[in-house]
């Protein structure tokens, strides 16, 4: 099997500080993966290094394209990489308004990216946006309303909607449930996880809670200072920690 | 089925002075398909730990650690992955799922990952839950707010939903009223006839007696004992 993504020495500097260095995977159709560390880390600045948001210093972020197949996407024109952007990858991002448009309607928000990959019909794209509002538990008259009306949890949720509406095969999540209250938290999980499972997606999800990667990863990627310090299978990697930091990190968490 | 060879497992806990904790040395055996093999021990001696190491919950720190030919010891995540998909089935005693999923599509999940068809899995997750006396109005019930006994028949339910060639058992029987717990035996004697390899850690001993075949006592492959 291709694997979706093949990541080989990916590298960022800000300066003379050390964003990430040296990291290496490959990740496979249908998997998950998630990157854990603290605040600093460097795991930002890696997932936007590979969601082509960040220029890396070196390394090359290879994806299997569908009509090409495998293309390093750190040497594409800036508009194939956008294009990428907008049909097989998604960027959920930790603020929703950071991904929402606030001043158009929760329809118009779905829409827009149905628009951007060439959907023209009026009716087709309602009735698109109001089926991906009910996926995400949005009901379906609050289609003409703006984001700035939702709670945190709904505009989370409609951000999900807006990217996986054209069917993307890789997702990136940056702290996708950061900020958000432990009962909202764990409805988006959920959904979440529906979502990959049906429609086989693949995502790599940065967060600094271990819960979270639990319940939606099946591997996991420790970083600290930059650096990859341990990675394997999520439930080995989180009950068996080998290195020092990941141990530490574990053996942090408060138990409810 | 599964096999280990020469399986060692230590625990270096780097925070508390690097210190190294050896805890399983030169663990062998083989258990064959339609064996049902009890791992034996005091509390602490190992049963968990290394039926940990076979799900690749835990890596052994050396040795070869079979199962359906693939070595978990040194396999890809996804390797490992697949492997439990398809192939090797683990019981624990806790019920670890997503807040809100209905118990029944809990039980069905390892059906539906294996790309088993929405109605198929829900029937067969179904009959499970109702010989395991799981009551029906409970089935579009989040599991997370039963009491333990419950949760332990869901996770049975779920363990046994699908037709693992390779099963780990991790006292299935505890907690279970004697009518369950004779039903949780009559699945292990099912999958046993046909044909699963099974290791367990049973303290029930009439349940030992009654489903394995064989006893394999943890303590033999404890730290400088076979020397």
């Amino acid at each position: 099997m291709t694997p979706l993504l093949q990541v080989e020495g990916i590298q960022k500097h800000y300066g003379a500080r050390i964003g990430c260095a040296d990291v290496s995977f490959d990740l496979y159709p249908g998997e998950v993966m998630g990157i854990v560390g603290e605040s600093g880390s460097g795991k930002s600045t890696l997932l936007n290094c590979l969601a082509g948001h960040l220029e890396p210093d070196m390394g090359r972020v290879i994806f299997d394209t569908r009509t090409n197949g495998p293309t390093d996407t750190v040497a594409m024109s800036e508009p194939e990489r956008r294009l990428l952007g907008r049909t097989d990858w998604a960027f959920v991002h930790q603020h929703a308004r950071d991904g929402l448009r606030m001043s158009v309607s929760a329809g118009g928000n779905i829409g827009e990216r149905l628009m951007a990959v060439g959907e023209r019909h009026y009716g087709n794209i309602r009735n698109k946006a109001s089926d991906w509002l009910g996926r995400v538990e949005i009901e379906a008259d609050r289609i003409d309303n703006r984001p700035t009306a939702f709670s945190g949890g709904m505009q989370q949720r409609l951000q999900i909607a807006r990217n996986l509406v054209t069917g993307p095969r890789l997702v990136f999540m940056d702290e996708p449930t950061g900020g958000l209250d432990v009962s909202v938290q764990a409805r988006l999980l959920d959904l979440l996880r529906g979502l990959v499972r049906e429609m086989g997606l693949s995502a790599i999800i940065v967060t600094h809670d271990l819960a979270v990667v639990r319940l939606l990863a099946d591997r996991l990627m420790v970083m600290k200072d930059g650096h990859v310090v341990e990675a394997g299978l999520t439930d080995q990697v989180l009950d068996d920690p080998q290195h020092a930091y990941t141990q530490l990190l574990v053996s942090s968490v408060l138990q409810v | 089925m599964i096999e280990l060879v020469d399986v060692s497992k230590s625990f270096t806990l780097h925070n508390q002075g690097s210190a190294v904790i050896p805890v399983m040395e030169r663990a062998s055996f083989k258990v064959e398909p339609g064996e049902c093999v009890a791992l034996t021990g005091a509390s602490g001696a190992g049963k968990s730990t290394l039926m940990r190491v076979i799900y690749g919950n835990y890596i052994a720190a050396s040795g070869q650690v079979l199962v359906a030919g693939l070595n978990v010891a040194n396999a890809e995540p996804r390797e490992i992955l697949a492997l439990r998909r398809e192939t090797l089935g683990y019981v624990s005693q806790f019920l670890r799922v997503v807040p809100r999923v209905p118990t029944l599509e809990v039980v069905a999940e390892p059906l539906l990952d294996i790309g088993t068809e929405k109605h198929v899995a829900l029937d067969k997750a179904a009959s499970l839950l109702r010989r395991l006396n799981i009551p029906e109005h409970l089935w579009t019930l989040s599991p997370t707010t039963f009491s333990g006994g419950e949760q332990q028949r869901v996770n049975i339910a779920r363990g046994f939903a699908h037709d693992y060639p390779a099963i780990l058992l991790d006292e299935p029987t505890a907690s279970l009223d004697a009518q369950n717990r004779q039903t949780v035996l009559t699945l292990i004697e099912e999958a046993k006839y046909r044909g699963a390899a099974i290791v367990g850690i049973f303290h029930d001993l009439d349940a030992r007696r009654q489903v394995c075949t064989r006893e394999i006592n943890v303590s033999d492959f404890a730290p400088g004992m076979a020397a």
